[in-house]
Order: structure tokens, then C-alpha cells, then sequence
């Protein structure tokens, strides 16, 4: 690491940024400066606020307050363009690539001469291409490209800008542990002709293999910068997840006194013979991202939830969460490995098939569960629309009933006929949350339950799934909250980059030991 | 200054009946300046295109014949659409009906009546059945966008047609290029003496209450709108998106195929050139205009057959184009696809702007 010079001006310096969204305060007073020729590595939770606060340094964000200088200058990053002309440049994690167009008309795509000469612009393409040390070729159309050269092409957009600060949000996500390593030594290469990085990352073996200085954000807030060399970790993890409070072992939530699903009958139970004790498994599942050649999302993943019993699974979202929870739900298929219900094989089954075989579900994206133009009452039954009709008919009367039964015992703020779309986000989740229960299941798979809800309907919701758990289902509960996980669930596992990277009991769980597993310390 | 858009909370019924007569009025408004160019005072047009058939038995009859086809074409969209299967081709689809109708019609001489019209109900679905088929497989199998595939089949009926009336199909004594006649049983018979209005009108309505039973009243119509209005939540929830999707389009194409039959057998009695004469766009304009209901599409194709059959002896006593009843269907639709926004959202001025 190159020391800084004193009359140089950092490349980059924000003062006292600070954005509000509504109550949540997603940057406070943060206070940071990347010098030329400098890689700072951006660490911190799913929430801790570094894509608001790069997304402000690149005019995607209007802050409350502060300031930012480039080159000592102030400047007004009023619009991504603002922020190009002053040479910031972003590579996000969705790239913002013409699919059908070449790799030369892509990179010239901000900046189009009124006249288009394809050849002296897939000239000129190529000569930044070699100058900068990225090997694309210009006259490929993005469409054919892999996500690796996808990628390489975003950064030499940016850098024909004339770019003099490169923020990289999260760019190993999306890359094979190869091009990782082409990645890192290309960002080596740009950062010794004076280019300025910033790297989004929250994995800690990556900022440690790259960065020169590492920058740690928690809950919005800068809580230390320090050069690599000086500190491990250890000290790291401890600040991302947020120091010392959270050694205290975390309540857990009681199951509620209200009974709100109707009790099972003590002989229910015995009607159900074929019932194994193990809810729900998943076993050596691969799953292989869709055009990608086999890049693995989920790398022979095995996870067992016994009865009664929930298995909380903590990790950062993008690691594999997504597809584990869709294969689950019959939403993905598997390339290999299988997914038992209870004693029902639904490998690669349908929906319909997952969720006759006794599996409740809760989609992490509650919008895409639920008809909004259809009433509440039609949505309660939509799974089981074959216990609601008399012949060809609906029968409506016993929808009705049911979903009346429903409103009461979830406390749902609705009337049975009220149109889904209109109710609340905590109301729709209780709506889902009654479709899901009230199938008497074996075993449920949750995904991040309470995002965007209140406190009490979070709390609600977290006291159905261990009322759940008390009447003998399995829970796998996906959630990026660890408070959450650790509130509830019995058993924690780990996924980091589509693997169990680790699994242990609640008892044992802190947000220490889960966060160093999660930063692939442990 | 610039337009916001809020998504309103509640749908209300009153909305959902002024708009659809909001469009009319505006519709009214911006066709009477064709009917000033061709030189003719808008108020007396409109008069002798909405007002003057009505005074007449006849012509309320008349104005029933017209509708006929179009609630049939009209109730085919609005099956398609409910679930999500955007078809543009009840034309085409409208034209394959009137062909295997006419196949099997001219061929019924001698049958008893009923069962000649069984079969000529028979012949028109599965014409209309068949040309759905090809764009609906393409759809739930690849994914192929069913908007190009229906619409672009739409003149190739036409073409089949004109093939088949200028070569094998040509009438036999006459040798004009129109088919044989319709059969005398296979022909709709006449519900009153002195007037033109047929079976059909009874089937057209019959086949518009069976879809408005089946799709709010029945297991497949719920699943049918689920997959209509969220595909994502209904697969999700168990259903068979691309089973409902392929029924759907076959069904929408069965009744655009009677109404095919319908025109062959009930008031043309042969296949000729240009038969369809657009009305399976009419049952989009219609079916948009309905909101997706079906009393809206019954009330919409009487309103346009009126339109049509005032617009023909209006242009006979006023001298004004009877083209001008295509000009207010087709206004007709721009307009309500542009009302249509409010029926959904609320619209608000905002002075100055900027970003966000």
C-alpha cells in the first residue's frame, strides 16, 4: 500500500453523509476518503448501508446532508451523469448492458457521436480495450458474452468515461471462483495506473486478498476504517456484526398463549402412519445457475428438519437462499440430489405436488404469492381449491367460512370479499401465513417471514412459527435477520456461496460465531 | 408540470359503468369532425346512426343480427384475456369457423334440422378451435408471444378463403366465387316472420351466460383469473398455468368459430370473400370497452351494431361514408384503452416536477 501523499488531494472524500429513508436512517454522518491508486474495501451487513452510500457517491441517491470533494473539488453528484463527468464511475450488480448490441456499441453508449462509424468505433473499442488491459472483444454482441465478460465490458464502459474512481458493488456475486481471480488481478493492474477502487463486498477473505484499507458500516453508521495490515478478522466480523452487545444471549420467543390454528386432535397425529420424523430434507441438491455453464448456486447442499423442530438458515442473500427456498417450493429444478416431504419424494415436483405432499411455503417475495384482484377469501384457498367446490362450482359458502374462520384466528384486517391487493403488507403476510397453516403441514419452508413488517406483526408472525413448531411441523426458516434466526430457530446452518459453510446448535449461537462463519472466518 | 399516477384503492361499480359512457361521448366527439368533413351536420348524423334505427321494429331487429356475431366474437376475447392470453385473433379464427361450416353445411341436404345445426355448431367450434391451436401450442411450450402469432394468422384465413372460392370451392351453376349454398336445414332458423333476426342471437347469448357462469362461478374460471391477472402466484400456488392457458385459447377460439358459423348459416347462407369485415377486432374493442364483463359485452355489441347497421342507411340519406362506422369503432377503442388508465389509477396534476 502506496502511503498517502499530504499535497495530493484524496481522489474521492465524502463528508458527513447522511439519508433518511422515512424512519430508517440508512447513512449517518459517514465520513470517507479513497486516495489515488488505493483499493478500500466497503464491509458490512445485508442493511448496513454501503450501497446507499455508494449509490450517493454515484448520483443514483439524493443525501440529506453532506458533502462530497473529487480531487479536492466539491462537487454536486446530482445524476449518474454529474457523477461521470466528475470521473466516478459504477459497475452494480445488475449490469445495464444492451443484450443485442455489440460490445462496441455498448461502451460507447453513453457517450454516441452523432454519427456512428462502426469500424473507428470498434477501433477505438479495442485500442481502450488494450490500454486498460481488459481482453474483450469489441464486435461480440453482449448476448453471447458470459457473465465474466459482461462484466469486464461495464468496466471499460466506465473507464472510457475517463473514470478516476471505480465502485464495484458486490462483482464477485455473480463470478466462478476463475474469473474472480482475473477480476482481482485486473483491478491490481487499473489501481497501479492511479485508478482509486471501492469495492462493496461482505466477504471478508475477499477484501483481505484485495483491499489495501477496509472501511466496516453497521446499521448505517462508519464504525472504523483501518488499514488491512492492522487489523484481523476477528476484530473485523466483531465490528460488521456490531461489537460487543451481542454476546448476550438473545431471548427467545415464547410460543403465544392463544392457540390460533385450530389444536390437532390427540389422535390426529396417528391418522398420518406414513409420517417419518424428519419433516422436510434436502439432500446433496445442485442446483446450476440457468446459461452460466454449471456455475453452482447450490453446491450438494444437504439439510434435515426433523419434527418439531426449526433450522434456521443464516447467511448473506445471494449465497444460495433464494434458489434453496424455489427448489423447496417447486418453483426450480434440481440437477442432482433429492427433496423428501414428510416420506414423499418431491424432487423436481410440481407445486401442486410439493404442497399435496404436505409442505407449507412462504415465498420470500410475498408479491409474487398472492392474486392482489382477487378477494382474500379466494386467495385463502387457492392451494386447495379441490376441498372448496361442489362439482364443476365454487362453493362459496364454504370459502366464506373458511376465510372467516381465518380472518378471526390470524387476526387478519379484512373482510372476506375485501380485494387482497388492498391490505397491508403485515396483513398480507398473515393472509399467507393462514393459507400456508391452515393445511395442518408437515413441514414449512419460510423465507425472510417479517421483511418490511412492523414490530408487531413481525412478532406475531415469529410467535405462528413456533406455535407451528409446538404442534409437531418442521420449519426450515430462511432469514437475513439473525436476530430472527436466533430468536426462534433451534439449529442454525450457514450457507456462503452455495454451500454449508458451517451449522451449529442455537445454544452455542451468537452473532459472533454465526458472523464468522458468515465472512468465511471460521 | 407533469402527470402523476396513483393507483386507486378500490375499484367502484359507478366507475366502471360512467367510463365506458364517458368513451362513448368523447368517441362521439372526435368521429363528428370526420362527419363534417364528408360535408354533413355531426348532430343529425348521430341522430340517424343511434336514434333512427330504434323507431322502427325492423330495425331493432336489424340491429340484433348485427350484434349477434360480435357478442360471440366479444365473449371470445373476454375469455382469452381473463386468463391472461392476450389473442388477437378472433378474426382469423372467426373465418376458419365460417370455413369448416361451410364444408359440412353444404353437405347437409336431407337432415333433420336439429341435428344439422348440432353439427353445423360442431363444425364451426372446431374450425375456430383449429386456427387457435398452432399460436396457443407455440405459447405454453416456447413461450412465443401469442399477440404476433394470432394477429399474423389473421390474413392467412382470408388468403385460404379466397383460395378456396377462387379454385375448388367456386360456385357450381353461378361460377361467381362464392361457395354453394348452405343447406336449407343447416340454416339458423328465423325466430320471427318479416325479419332477419335468427337462432343465432339465442346461442350467442347462450354461449355469453355459460362464460360468465364458468368463469365466476366455477373452479376452472377462479383458476382461470388467477393465472389471468398474477401467473407468478398461481403457479406458485399449485395451478396449471400452461393446461388453463392452452383451454382458454381453445375455448376463445370455439366461439370466435361460431360466430363464423353463425354468419354463414344464419344470415350470408354461403361462404364469400371478405365475410369476417373485421368483426373479431370489434370484439376486442368490445371486450375492452366491457371491462371484461359480459353484461358489458353484450350491451357493447349492441351498441356497435347499431352503430353499424345506423352508419349504413345514415350514409344512404346523409351522403356520409358508411366507412364512418369503422372510424367510431376504431375511436372507440383508442379511447377507452386511454380511460381505461383511470378506471385503475387517479391522475393528478404536479407543478414543477423533477427528479422523482
Amino acid at each position: 500500500m502506496r502511503p498517502p501523499e499530504a499535497d495530493h488531494p484524496p481522489a474521492v472524500r465524502l463528508s458527513g453523509i447522511t439519508k433518511r429513508y422515512g424512519g430508517l436512517v440508512a447513512n449517518d454522518q459517514v465520513s470517507l476518503h479513497v486516495e489515488r491508486g488505493e483499493i478500500l474495501g466497503l464491509l458490512g451487513e445485508n442493511g448496513a448501508g454501503k450501497s446507499t452510500l455508494m449509490r450517493v457517491l454515484y448520483g443514483l441517491t439524493t443525501p440529506d446532508a453532506g458533502s462530497i470533494e473529487v480531487d479536492g473539488h466539491p462537487v454536486r453528484m446530482s445524476s449518474p451523469a454529474a457523477a461521470r463527468r466528475a470521473g466516478i464511475g459504477m459497475v452494480t450488480q445488475h449490469f445495464s448492458l444492451v443484450g443485442p448490441m455489440t460490445v462496441a456499441e455498448n461502451v460507447t453508449l453513453g457517450a454516441t457521436p452523432r454519427w456512428i462509424d462502426r469500424r473507428a468505433l470498434e477501433s477505438s473499442v479495442r485500442q481502450a480495450a488494450e490500454r486498460v488491459g481488459l481482453p474483450v472483444d469489441p464486435t461480440r454482441r453482449i448476448d453471447d458474452l458470459g457473465v465474466g465478460e459482461r462484466q469486464r465490458v461495464e468496466i471499460l464502459k466506465a473507464l472510457v468515461n475517463d473514470c478516476r474512481v471505480l465502485i464495484l458493488d458486490e462483482p464477485t456475486a455473480v463470478l466462478t471462483p476463475v474469473e474472480v481471480v482475473g477480476l482481482f488481478a485486473t483491478i491490481r493492474r487499473l489501481t497501479e495506473a492511479g485508478l482509486a477502487v471501492v469495492i462493496i463486498s461482505h466477504k471478508l477473505h475477499e477484501i483481505r486478498a484485495l483491499c489495501d484499507r477496509v472501511a466496516v458500516l453497521h446499521r448505517g453508521r462508519l464504525v472504523g476504517t483501518s488499514s488491512l495490515s492492522d487489523v484481523d478478522d476477528d476484530e473485523l466480523v466483531a465490528l460488521m456484526v456490531g461489537g460487543h452487545h451481542s454476546t448476550v444471549p438473545t431471548e427467545r420467543t415464547e410460543p403465544p398463549t392463544e392457540q390460533p390454528a385450530a389444536e390437532p386432535a390427540p389422535g390426529k397425529r396417528l391418522a398420518h402412519p406414513e409420517r417419518s420424523d424428519t419433516a422436510l430434507a434436502v439432500a446433496a441438491v445442485v442446483v446450476e445457475a440457468p446459461g452460466s455453464g454449471g456455475r453452482r448456486v447450490l453446491d450438494r447442499v444437504t439439510i434435515a428438519v426433523g419434527r418439531g423442530e426449526i433450522v434456521g438458515v443464516a447467511g448473506v442473500s445471494g449465497n444460495g437462499q433464494t434458489e434453496l427456498v424455489e427448489v423447496l417450493c417447486g418453483m426450480r429444478r434440481v440437477a442432482s440430489g433429492s427433496v423428501h416431504v414428510g416420506a414423499t419424494n418431491v424432487t423436481n415436483a410440481s407445486p401442486a405436488q410439493v404442497i399435496a405432499a404436505g409442505l407449507g411455503r412462504l415465498a420470500e417475495d410475498r408479491h409474487g404469492a398472492i392474486v392482489p384482484e382477487l378477494s382474500v377469501a379466494h386467495n385463502l384457498v387457492l392451494e386447495r381449491l379441490g376441498q372448496f367446490r361442489r362439482g364443476w362450482r365454487l362453493d362459496e359458502t364454504a370459502i366464506t367460512r373458511h376465510a372467516e374462520r381465518m380472518i378471526e384466528q390470524f387476526a387478519i384486517r379484512a373482510e372476506p370479499h375485501t380485494r387482497l391487493g388492498t391490505l397491508s403488507g403485515g396483513n398480507m403476510q398473515k393472509v399467507l401465513l393462514a393459507r400456508m397453516l391452515s393445511g395442518d403441514p408437515v413441514g414449512l419452508v419460510v423465507a425472510q417471514p417479517t421483511r418490511g413488517l412492523d414490530l408487531h406483526a413481525t412478532a406475531y408472525i415469529r410467535a405462528q412459527l413456533v406455535a407451528a413448531r409446538q404442534r409437531g411441523a418442521g420449519i426450515l426458516l430462511v432469514s437475513e435477520d439473525l436476530d430472527e434466526l436466533l430468536s426462534v430457530a433451534d439449529r442454525l446452518v450457514v450457507l456462503s456461496e452455495g454451500r454449508i459453510a458451517g451449522e451449529l446448535a442455537a445454544a452455542q449461537a451468537t452473532a459472533e460465531t454465526v458472523g464468522a462463519i458468515m465472512a468465511g472466518a471460521a | 408540470m407533469k402527470l402523476q399516477f396513483a393507483e386507486r384503492p378500490e375499484r367502484s361499480l359507478a366507475r366502471q359503468v360512467i367510463l365506458p359512457l364517458a368513451a362513448v361521448v368523447v368517441t362521439l366527439g372526435i368521429t363528428s369532425t370526420a362527419v363534417v368533413g364528408a360535408g354533413a351536420n355531426p348532430l343529425t348524423a348521430f341522430r340517424k346512426i343511434l336514434f333512427t334505427p330504434l323507431s322502427s321494429r325492423f330495425g331493432w331487429f336489424e340491429m340484433l343480427v348485427s350484434a349477434t356475431p360480435l357478442i360471440l366474437t366479444g365473449t371470445a376475447v373476454v375469455v382469452a384475456f381473463s386468463c391472461g392470453y392476450y389473442s388477437i385473433g378472433a378474426e382469423g379464427q372467426l373465418t376458419a369457423g365460417a370455413i369448416t361450416a361451410t364444408w359440412v353445411g353444404i353437405r347437409l341436404g336431407g337432415w333433420p334440422t336439429p341435428l344439422a345445426i348440432v353439427a353445423m355448431v360442431g363444425a364451426g367450434a372446431l374450425g375456430g378451435v383449429l386456427w387457435a391451436l398452432p399460436p396457443a401450442l407455440l405459447r405454453v411450450r416456447f413461450g412465443i408471444d401469442e399477440v404476433v402469432t394470432t394477429l399474423l394468422l389473421n390474413p392467412v384465413a382470408t388468403l385460404v378463403v379466397s383460395g378456396l372460392l377462387n379454385g375448388p370451392w367456386r360456385n357450381s351453376t353461378t361460377h361467381y366465387p362464392e361457395s354453394d349454398p348452405i343447406a336449407g336445414p343447416a340454416r339458423l332458423p328465423r325466430l320471427f316472420d318479416r325479419s332477419r333476426l335468427h337462432l343465432g342471437l339465442i346461442l350467442a347469448v347462450a354461449v355469453a351466460v355459460a362464460v360468465w357462469f364458468v368463469l365466476s362461478r366455477t373452479v376452472t374460471g377462479l383458476r382461470a383469473r388467477a393465472i389471468g391477472q398474477a401467473a407468478h402466484a398461481a403457479r406458485f400456488a399449485g395451478l396449471r398455468v400452461e393446461r388453463t392457458m392452452l383451454g382458454a385459447a381453445l375455448a376463445s377460439g370455439a366461439i370466435a368459430g361460431l360466430a363464423g358459423m353463425n354468419d354463414v348459416a344464419g344470415t350470408q347462407f354461403k361462404l364469400s370473400e371478405g365475410l369476417a369485415d373485421g368483426k373479431g377486432y370489434t370484439g376486442i374493442v368490445i371486450a375492452t370497452l366491457a371491462g371484461l364483463t359480459i353484461v358489458g359485452v353484450v350491451g357493447g355489441a349492441i351498441l356497435l351494431g347499431l352503430v353499424k347497421m345506423g352508419s349504413t342507411s345514415a350514409s344512404r340519406s346523409l351522403g356520409v361514408p358508411s366507412q364512418i362506422a369503422e372510424i367510431i369503432t376504431g375511436c372507440l377503442l383508442l379511447v377507452t384503452v386511454a380511460l381505461m388508465v383511470l378506471k385503475r389509477y387517479r391522475i393528478r396534476l404536479v407543478r414543477g416536477g423533477g427528479r422523482r
